[in-house]
């Protein structure tokens, strides 16, 4: 277990340059110069242009670019953003609240997900089970930039029970109108996936054995159906936490939330490579971490599934 | 053009469906009373400094606004853009050329150095230098000593004393003094020069706000607290305690906090709700022209473009367009049709220039001129009209080319670019195909910067190389009048001029749009579409 885990962490090397390199590469070869559109319509003078590239190296080839932020990283010296501010700063503070609003949404989708799927599962054809079926496809269809206005709306406008947009500080009670909505769409997923995997499991020859055995029906479905039920929903959370990170995009815009995702969508319109790739590097890894924590997740939950050398 | 935040086309749309589906809040009716508390804090929007607040190295909005709260120049803008000497006592000039500056006793910076007139040249001369490329560095171009391709002093500034400079211009301007409002004129004190990086996170200034702590005021991305200078005494002095300012990256949210009072001001209007601000802020919606000009320009290295049939065919164009019809429909009255190339919140501006008549819907005119063009040579392939698409300029192309498509009876088509990086490289490399989105915010207010800097042979934001002897003879004419009613007069003729060349197709100047809670009164939007701060009274 621990040499699949440290070799799982050794993977993570190739993966972090690999990844780091074609991002680099793909902002690099965004067509325009980010310097020259910095200014707008309003260009200063060629030799203040000329200037402020070479302060971004922009004026080098894209592999003396590529190298110089990679010699940087070395040093800890992420680059600048093109207000120049250190990039290590803007991650600092944007990284905490994407994550924070990330676990919320997890929490959420994880704990009703699997509570309202679990129950529509033992229930199967009652008026439980249509309703969330029908609940999930909606959340499923609807895009979750109009679940976000039509919630923030409510809630901030028409009723006044939170603040329509985060604060600063970005406390975790703000944060829960945003981390629903960010969690609506895997929230429905999950609830079928937890449905349609507890209904198998029902009808399972552990189970019936178990039942056979004469353990009680609460004992059964906890520990047996639940249990096993539970696997392709770590699954679908590990791969997930990925998907929050990056799909915080839309919500973080409606709530003016200063996360990650704006941060990113703002450095790529800007051209800013390196804000862009720390970034970026930042989430494989904690993407490559979720995934590594869900296969160990996976044996923990599955005795059958073992990790040998 | 001062680089607006990019919004999100697609979800504003999604927003104005969401708000008509669950119908829309009007705002309450309450009287406000008209003293308010002198120690309540407004809370307004803005986005976060492009750059540190260094006001040579500050011309773009969401940093211009800060900064013109914390410092006062020589002079400051009323509401309609005339000028109010702030630390100037004098600015005088017999020759348009020399210029004599008398300063105000009195003065002070909120760390108590006095402000003199080193406090304004060691500024200048900073901004100016080369090697510290600085943003606004062309602002003082036209001060002796300027050069653009080597560090150099200023030499044509003359420190007599303490309260007394002059200034000696390379050419003679007669409208000088109406640029000195703006942000790159403004005083440092000295430890500004000692520590550059340290001053632009904490700027110190004389104006009429300054932080609200030494350290932390700025929370980057997330908003600055300004409160009042107890020093300041000069004509902006606030009858409130302070400003909150918070970053938004969409207005859409900035919207919502106004609409639940969680922000006092809102200086703009998010798409998804021009239709429905007036009726949501009935006491408070401001709709009002603005100094921000937009058209789109045509260049003279396409085949048919160019001479006398390039002069026909953009006159067709340009009466092809029904600005009315398009500025109702697609921005619901939130931009108003262009009469001139400047703005109508200017001193100067007409709506009567001779020839100014092609800027008027004339479909029979168009198709007539455009069979004249058709003469010389006739016309093959299809028009377009390049724009960025992170920028909301889809809606209004696809109509003007509809309306150009119409009348004309040509292809026509909207030629999309990601980013307005891309659509700026293929500009500034003369590789377009067609017509391309051009546009203007005034930095101070005078007919001089709506022209200059755009259409005068070889300036720098004259993309497409537009050259006139005539323009610029005229334009040049005008900077040396004696007085400022003459120079508007020329800054006219010049207009008809280009009138004449259509060197852009003039459209339509922004409207300043804007919102305010029930907390606050006497929210007044000046020329430059930034709220007067000082006069916002709350509680």
């Amino acid at each position: 277990m621990l040499w699949y885990t440290g070799k799982r962490i050794l993977q993570m090397i190739p993966v972090f340059f690999g990844a780091t390199f074609l991002i680099y590469f793909m902002v690099f070869a965004l067509p325009g110069d980010p310097i020259a559109a910095l200014y707008g319509d309003r260009p200063p003078t060629e030799a203040v242009l000329e200037q402020v590239r070479a302060r971004y190296n922009l004026d080098q080839p894209f592999i003396v670019q590529y190298l110089l932020y990679i010699g940087g990283l070395f040093t800890g010296d992420f680059g600048t953003t093109f207000s120049g501010r250190p990039v290590t700063d803007v991650m600092a503070a944007a990284f905490p609240i994407t994550f924070r609003l990330a676990m919320l949404a997890l929490l959420f989708e994880a704990f009703f997900g699997v509570l309202v799927g679990f129950i529509a599962g033992l229930r199967k054809g009652k008026l439980f089970d249509a309703s969330a079926l029908v609940v999930s496809l909606l959340l499923i269809s609807v895009p979750t930039f109009v679940i976000g206005f039509i919630l923030q709306y409510l809630f901030g406008v028409q009723w006044g029970l939170v603040r329509p947009t985060v604060s600063g500080e970005a406390p975790w009670s703000e944060l829960v109108l945003p981390a629903v909505v960010l969690a609506s769409v895997s929230f429905a997923y999950i609830v079928r996936l937890t449905r349609a995997s507890v209904s198998d499991n029902l009808s399972a020859d552990f189970v019936r054995t178990a039942t056979a055995k004469g353990l009680s029906r609460r004992r059964v479905v906890t520990v047996h159906v639940l249990r096993n039920s539970l696997v392709p929903v770590v699954a679908f959370l590990g791969v997930d936490l990925g998907a929050l990170m990056v799909g915080a995009i839309v919500t973080e815009g409606i709530f003016n939330i200063n996360g990650v995702g704006g941060t990113v969508y703002k450095a790529i319109t800007l051209g800013e490579g390196p804000t862009v790739v720390s970034f970026i590097a930042v989430m494989v890894i904690i993407f490559v971490l979720a995934n590594l924590l869900v296969d160990l997740l996976y044996a923990a939950l599955d005795p059958r599934i073992r990790y040998a050398k | 053009m001062k680089r607006s935040r990019i919004g999100m086309g697609a979800i504003a749309l999604v927003a104005a469906s969401a708000l008509a589906l669950t119908g829309c809040a009007a705002g309450d009716d309450e009287a406000s009373s008209p003293s308010g508390d002198t120690s309540a804090i407004v809370s307004t929007n803005g986005s976060e400094p492009q750059n540190p607040l260094i006001t040579t190295n500050t011309t773009e909005t969401g940093g211009g606004k800060i900064a013109t709260s914390l410092f006062a120049g020589l002079v400051s803008y009323d509401a309609d853009g005339a000028i109010e000497n702030e630390v100037a006592e004098s600015i005088e000039s017999d020759d348009a050329t020399t210029w004599n500056v008398t300063l105000e006793e009195g003065w002070t910076f909120t760390n108590g150095e006095p402000v003199t007139s080193q406090s304004f040249v060691d500024a200048w001369n900073y901004g100016a230098k080369l090697s510290n490329a600085q943003s606004a560095s062309y602002f003082f171009d036209n001060i002796v000593g300027y050069n653009a391709e080597a560090d150099s002093e200023l030499t044509g500034i003359t420190v007599e004393d303490d309260t007394h400079f002059t200034v000696e211009l390379i050419a003679p301007e007669a409208d000088w003094p109406l640029r000195l409002g703006y942000t790159a004129y403004m005083p440092w004190p000295t430890v500004a020069l000692e520590d550059i990086e340290a001053f632009g996170e904490n700027p110190i200034g004389n104006g009429p706000y300054m932080l609200a702590e030494e350290e932390g005021s700025w929370n980057h991305e997330v908003g600055i607290s300004l409160v009042t200078n107890p020093d300041y005494d000069g004509v902006r002095k606030p009858v409130n305690g302070g400003l909150e300012i918070k970053f938004y990256t969409d207005l859409d949210g900035a919207y919502a906090d106004v609409q639940s009072g969680n922000l006092d001001v809102l200086d703009a209007v998010p798409d998804s709700a021009f239709e429905t601000f007036e009726s949501d802020f009935p006491d408070s919606a401001v709709n009002q022209p603005a100094a921000i000009f937009q058209g789109f320009n045509m260049p003279y290295y396409l085949e048919h473009w160019s001479g006398e049939e390039g002069k026909l065919r953009r006159a067709a164009l340009s009466m092809s367009i029904d600005r009315e019809q398009i500025t109702d429909v697609i921005f619901q009255g939130t931009r108003t049709p262009a009469t001139d190339f400047t703005s109508p919140v200017l001193d100067g501006y007409s709506d009567s220039l001779e020839g100014s008549e092609v800027l008027e819907f004339n479909p029979e005119e168009a198709k007539k001129l455009w069979a004249e063009a058709d003469k010389i040579s006739p016309y093959t392939g299809t028009f377009d009209i390049a724009y960025n698409s992170d920028g909301g300029h889809q809606a209004w192309v696809d109509a003007v080319i509809n309306s150009v498509k119409n009348t004309l009876g040509i292809e026509a088509t909207g030629k999309a670019y990601p980013t307005f990086a891309a659509a700026l490289a293929d500009r500034d490399a003369n590789k377009l195909t067609g017509g391309t989105r051009a546009g203007w915010q005034g930095d101070y207010p005078s007919l001089y910067n709506f022209l200059a800097p755009l259409y005068t042979t070889g300036a720098g934001s004259n993309y497409e190389d537009y050259s006139s002897e005539e323009f610029d003879s005229t334009l040049a004419e005008g900077t040396k009048a004696s007085t400022v009613e003459d120079a508007i007069a020329k800054y006219q003729d010049a207009q008809e001029i280009l009138l004449e060349d259509l060197p852009t197709i003039p459209l339509w100047y922004s409207n300043v749009v804007g919102v305010s809670a029930d907390t606050v009164s006497n929210v007044t939007f000046g020329w430059d579409s930034v709220p007067l701060y000082f006069a916002i009274t709350k509680g």
